[in-house]
């Protein structure tokens, strides 16, 4: 039986695969950070078939709206040789295809739906119309899991300092003195003394 | 009808499909972030699954996290890559050899 939602999964499903091969075999790194924003917006329309509406909304607004345009401006700034980058691909492609081959079927092995089919794990019931997902998502986040969420502001001032400090360049266009280098000079810097007859008068 | 099968097996595909872009694209290191970045998508396909089809919240709150933690990752992995851009000029990983590991 096919539903509207079974069709919209499909599309977005493709939408995402697809996404992901152009990320790892496109040649310019732009196209392959556009491609990575499309297979964000797919999976956070896969997110809002599963409920999960704020989460879908979250993936758009910071991934595709912060983390990616970060990406991005990374990617135009530096100036990059393409072809000293990709030599090797087609050397290692048979062998990450083979990986992905064996890695793929084992998974699929598990995750089935032989082990995770609608036998197994029953559909759930559709969430009541009043439910807010923004709110449950909230409440759990205040209450029972206050402390990591602490931490994860931690996480966030660390990323914060650390991208500032690692990329900081003191200015040269200040003429402020240096105090360490005024301190540590010695005589033998700054005097010269030179042996010279002295001149004789006209 | 949609069952965490499907779900499981879209995640598992862009797993494989991540590592597979690890394995091809291992001179360029935008590319190997994007490719964790995606992997962590795959995962977190996995665990937005897991808690529709449990109805346990618990599942996006975890998902809120990797998103933080992930956001913070490349952040300060491009900080790492403008600065060694700045100093070597490439962003080829067989140029980082300074420390002969």
């Amino acid at each position: 039986m096919i539903t509207f939602e079974t069709i919209v999964f499909y599309v977005f499903a493709a939408m995402l695969i697809s996404a992901g091969v152009l990320v790892i075999t496109l040649r310019n790194p732009v196209h392959a950070v556009l491609s990575l924003v499309l297979a964000f917006f797919a999976s956070a329309g896969l997110w809002l078939l599963l409920e999960a509406e704020f989460l879908a909304i979250a993936l758009v607004l910071v991934y595709v709206g912060a983390v990616m345009v970060l990406f991005l401006f990374v990617v135009m700034m530096l100036d990059i040789n393409i072809a000293e980058v990709r030599e090797g691909f087609a050397r290692y492609l048979p062998i990450a295809a083979m990986f992905a081959v064996l890695m793929g079927v084992s998974l699929l092995l598990v995750v089935g739906p032989a082990h995770f089919g609608t036998a197994q794990v029953p559909i759930p019931p559709p969430v009541a119309s009043d439910v807010n997902n923004t709110e449950q998502l909230g409440l759990a986040m205040f209450t029972q899991y206050v402390l990591p969420l602490e931490i994860a502001s931690v996480v966030l001032l660390v990323a914060i300092i650390a991208a500032i400090a690692l990329t900081l360049r003191s200015t040269r266009q200040t003429k402020a003195p240096k105090p360490e280098s005024q301190v540590r000079v010695r005589r033998e810097d700054r005097i010269r003394l030179i042996k010279m007859d002295a001149e004789k008068g006209a | 009808m949609l069952s965490l099968s499907h779900y499981l097996i879209i995640g598992a595909a862009l797993f494989c499909l991540s590592v597979a872009g690890i394995f091809i694209n291992r001179k360029n290191v935008i590319v190997l972030l994007m490719c964790i970045e995606l992997m962590l998508l795959a995962v977190n396909m996995n665990f937005i699954a897991f808690s529709h089809f449990n109805q346990d919240i618990a599942g996006q709150v975890f998902v809120f996290f990797i998103l933080t933690v992930a956001a913070a990752e490349s952040a300060i992995g491009l900080a790492i890559l403008v600065v060694l851009f700045r100093n070597r000029n490439s962003i080829n990983v067989e140029d980082l050899d300074a420390m002969k590991g």
